[in-house]
């Protein structure tokens, strides 16, 4: 059950990114990269430490302006992107250390993932009234079905920053669940983890890509969980693109076994 | 009420009549999506019904039986009324068993279909589906995660709901056959299968028939004045006789309403926001319920530490006596009134006890002290003492009369009788039809003129003229110089020390006696953070020296307690280890029930028993463990083994004189 079919390789591209490269000063983070995500896939991106991994991701959410290459999303091309327009534009993600608000109980924080959905103004929902009200319970629905489904009901009401870590990455996902994304950006969803933890993750990962069918492209480090999860990886090196293909096709790379998982004997 | 079960003598006879006579009182109750759920017994009869039809149509026949696995939800008690309004056998199955274990109860009951909570319960009766030739389909109630699966046997309870309304729809008669088919049924019939744990070997398949089940739900009802207002939490396993009888034939019995929680992580939330009225919980749930509440009073402000610990010194003091109605001094009164408003309202609060009449425990012995702090709160907390092929009641606690150490007095139209040999035996209409398929165990366990060996040793006590339960009558043994070893009498010492979450005693034909301790690390890991020491895993914990000093010292006690009641005095610990691993029932060491299999456990840690009586003061040992997927891996450890002071029985004994 766990494997991934091989139906969504032959599907639609989502994303593609095109001879992107991007430059700190005299710092190349990434150079000439080209790659797809097709809808409805589970996309890894691995490579050594800087190999410019979550600067791609960076890239793909506008948060970094590239200086060269083009990026086009759901048909559409663009130079620049911003982060705000790139939520509105249906792509969320979670961050390599978690990003919540801490003092908030993981049921407010999922909630602010709506925020981009609400259409009631300010004034509208603080009298908290009429449409507004309406709206409100809408929202709750859809951020209780959310709690629900990655099985953290007990945390509901907890102060985020009370919670352990690998608690704090799930409700971390559920925020970019809330915002009905079709393209998932996972920056290392399991660092950290203990081996139980991670199998939750996982679960959770493939749940959430088989159930609301959203594409996801992750960033990994743990070779057994991209392995088993990806339909497809795009390996890094030095801000280089070294190998693109199925997992048995990267595990078999030869560039792929000497730069980054050690040389073979 | 007392002619209700006379009219209505089957569960859909009871939903029926229910649905009749409070039809818009709440049945049922699921937290879900946050929210509180709820179902009239009308409404729960018109679920039921397009359920059973479905089934109905689907194929299930009289006299098939069918398992139910899951969680607490009401659909899956909703599963066993529609089976048995057609005369099929519901067989709840341990949620948490695994796969293996499943397939053996499966099989064994040659179940027909299954009705499953979720995919997880689902991927273990597929992993198990070749050696089940007789299961044809399987139903859920949560489709999460389902949609890839083959449908071609599987079909969601939505699915078999629709099948059934539509079956009803298209045919006026089809409700009229249906009732037909309820009026079948009749009191002796099979109502229920429940396999028990059993501490030793495969589990029995006990028969019990609505008779058992609803008279002795019935006379629990009388026993305890419960009515249809009550409140219970259902968040015990399906397949224990327990769940079935509080949360399903009490309910239906009585009127009242079960409710079901979120998941089995926010039982202790969703009780406080019921509120239940009536509740049932092994001595571990009471235990947690203190541990927890202590440690969080050690990070308390100092003002609230102080005023906690003083009010909780008044309801010790005070708090029972006013309970159980005795005279008391007015200054008392008052004192435990504003403690009542300061400390102990706020905690029921908490646990979700301000409501409660009546709470049983049962399964264990319960720690003296754990036992006298709810009932010091003003909790009405009591002991029962129950078993599968008693359809539970055997012996409980009248109310006002509750001690920490004895089970009760019978039941309701329950005889006791102590054999020879000390083993308790009764005779109820609870009783049991006898194990599936197996007439020489039930030969074994019941005499042709009905009464029952429990198993378990116990004397009548002369003082209080309750049941007192010493230990399974098979595991009281005799050290090589013939003292008494009762080893769960120890164990249970043992444990009702926070820190110590289970422990196994070894002494029969031995010189000494020695024991594994496993620590408590809720409670030892709030220690720990406490006192600066540094831990990583369960393991290192385990193994801190320190840890070990702490368990050295509670055992010392329990030596001093064992030489002050006499009997006992030769069977004190003379050497212990702290386990490396909890004993779980995934590996087979503690039963379903969480009792300790000590056969299992002596084999397994044969090493460190060795290294216990060999004099060693340190073991190798590696351990097999099964994930609950049933995958396996090892835990290996070397354990430091330790020699506690024994207690001079002479000195006690003059001290005592």
């Amino acid at each position: 059950m766990r494997a991934p079919s091989s139906e969504v390789l032959a599907g639609q591209v989502l994303l593609s990114v095109e001879n992107v490269s991007l430059s700190f000063g005299g710092v190349k983070a990434i150079r000439d990269v080209s790659f797809d995500i097709r809808k409805g896939e589970i996309r890894a991106i691995i490579g050594p430490n800087g190999a410019g991994k979550t600067s791609l991701l960076n890239v793909i959410n506008g948060f970094y302006q590239p200086q060269e290459g083009r990026i086009t999303f759901r048909g559409e091309t663009r130079e620049k992107m911003r982060p705000y327009a790139a939520a509105r534009g249906g792509i969320a993600r979670t961050f390599q250390n978690v990003a919540l608000f801490k003092g908030m109980s993981a049921l407010d924080n999922i909630m602010t993932g709506r925020s981009l959905k609400m259409n009631r103004g300010f004034v509208w929902q603080l009298l908290r009234h009429g449409p507004a009200l309406a709206e409100e319970v809408e929202h709750r629905r859809r951020v209780e079905e959310i709690i629900d489904f990655l099985e953290i009901n007990a945390i509901r009401r907890v102060q985020v920053g009370r919670l352990p870590y690998g608690l704090q990455k799930r409700v971390e996902l559920g925020r970019a669940l809330a915002m009905e994304p079709d393209l998932l950006l996972l920056d290392e969803p399991m660092a950290g983890m203990n081996l139980e933890e991670k199998e939750d993750m996982s679960r959770f990962v493939l749940d959430v890509n088989n159930h609301y069918g959203t594409t996801i492209a992750l960033i990994e480090h743990d070779m057994g969980v991209v392995m088993d999860l990806s339909n497809r990886v795009l390996v890094l090196d030095y801000g280089r693109k070294i190998a693109d293909g199925t997992p048995d096709e990267v595990k078999a790379d030869r560039n792929v076994i000497d730069a980054y998982l050690g040389v073979a004997h | 009420m007392a002619d209700g079960t006379a009219e209505a003598d089957t569960f859909p006879k009871l939903l029926i009549r229910n649905a009749q006579v409070r039809g818009l009182r709440p049945a049922i109750r699921h937290k879900d999506f946050g929210i509180w759920q709820t179902w009239t017994w009308a409404q729960v009869l018109d679920e039921v019904l397009a359920f059973s039809v479905g089934l109905d149509e689907l194929g299930l026949r009289r006299g098939d039986k069918f398992a139910v696995i899951g969680a607490n939800r009401p659909r899956l008690y909703w599963a066993m009324c529609a089976g048995q309004a057609l005369g099929a056998v519901p067989v709840p199955v341990y949620a948490d068993s695994v796969a293996d274990e499943m397939a053996y109860v499966l099989d064994h009951a040659e179940a027909t279909l299954a009705v499953v909570e979720d995919q997880e319960q689902f991927d273990k009766v597929l992993a198990v589906s070749e050696r089940l030739p007789k299961l044809l389909q399987v139903f859920y109630d949560e489709p999460r995660g389902l949609r890839d699966y083959d449908h071609a046997r599987l079909k969601s309870i939505d699915e078999v709901q629709r099948i059934g309304r539509q079956a009803l729809a298209a045919d006026a008669g089809r409700r009229a056959r249906w009732q037909q088919s309820v009026a079948q049924g009749k009191g002796s019939d099979l109502s229920v299968m429940l396999y028990t744990s059993g501490t030793t070997g495969r589990a029995k398949g006990v028969m019990l028939t609505y008779d058992n089940v609803l008279i002795s739900a019935q006379n629990g009802n009388t026993y305890d004045r419960l009515g249809e207002s009550e409140e219970v939490i259902a968040y015990l396993p399906l397949a224990w006789i327990g769940d079935h009888i509080f949360s399903y034939a009490q309910s239906y019995v009585a009127g009242y309403c079960v409710n079901c929680p979120e998941t089995g992580e926010t039982v202790v939330e969703d009780r406080r926001e019921i509120g239940t009225t009536y509740a049932f919980a092994p001595p571990r749930v009471y235990e947690n319920l203190l541990t927890t509440t202590m440690v969080r009073m050690e990070d308390a402000s100092a003002i609230k530490r102080r005023m906690f610990h003083y009010f909780i010194g008044v309801a010790r003091r005070w708090g029972e006596k006013i309970l159980n109605g005795e005279k008391v001094p007015l200054h008392a009164r008052l004192l435990y009134g504003l403690g009542d408003f300061l400390v102990y309202a706020p905690l029921k609060n908490r646990f979700g006890l301000s409501r409660i009449r009546v709470s049983y425990t049962a399964g264990e012995a319960i720690g003296p002290e754990i036992f006298s702090f709810f009932r010091a709160l003003g909790i009405n907390l009591k002991q029962l003492y129950g078993q599968t092929e008693a359809s539970v009641y055997i012996a409980a606690q009248p109310d006002g009369e509750s001690f920490p150490d004895t089970v009760g007095k019978p039941n309701q139209d329950v005889e006791i009788r102590i054999a020879e040999n000390g083993e308790v035996l009764f005779r109820s209409p609870g009783v049991f039809v006898g194990y599936y398929k197996d007439p020489e165990k039930t030969a074994e366990t019941k005499t042709p003129d009905g009464w029952v060996h429990t198993g378990d040793a116990g004397f009548i006590d002369p003082k209080t003229g309750h049941l007192k339960i010493i230990d399974r009558a098979k595991d009281v043994g005799r050290l090589i110089d013939g003292t008494l070893f009762a080893p769960k009498y120890i164990e249970n010492k043992l444990k009702f020390f926070p820190n110590i979450r289970e422990a196994v005693a070894f002494g029969d034909k031995r010189d000494f006696v020695t024991a594994m301790i496993n620590i408590d690390i809720v409670a030892v890991g709030s220690w720990a953070e406490r006192n600066n020491v540094v831990y990583g895993s369960y393991q290192e914990l385990a193994a801190n020296p320190r840890v070990y000093e702490m368990i050295e010292r509670h055992i010392e006690e329990v030596n001093r307690a064992l030489v002050e009641e006499g009997v006992m005095a030769g069977a004190q610990i003379k050497r212990f280890l702290v386990l490396h691993k909890e004993l779980d029932a995934d590996d087979g060491e503690l039963t379903r029930t969480m009792k300790v299999r000590r056969g299992l456990i002596g084999e397994r840690y044969a090493p460190l028993i060795k290294a216990l009586y060999e004099g060693a003061t340190e073991a190798a040992i590696a351990t097999e463990v099964t994930f609950e997927d049933g995958r396996k891996g090892t835990i290996s450890a070397r354990l430091k083994i330790r020699d506690v002071k024994v207690a001079p029985v002479a000195a006690a004994l003059e001290k005592a004189a």
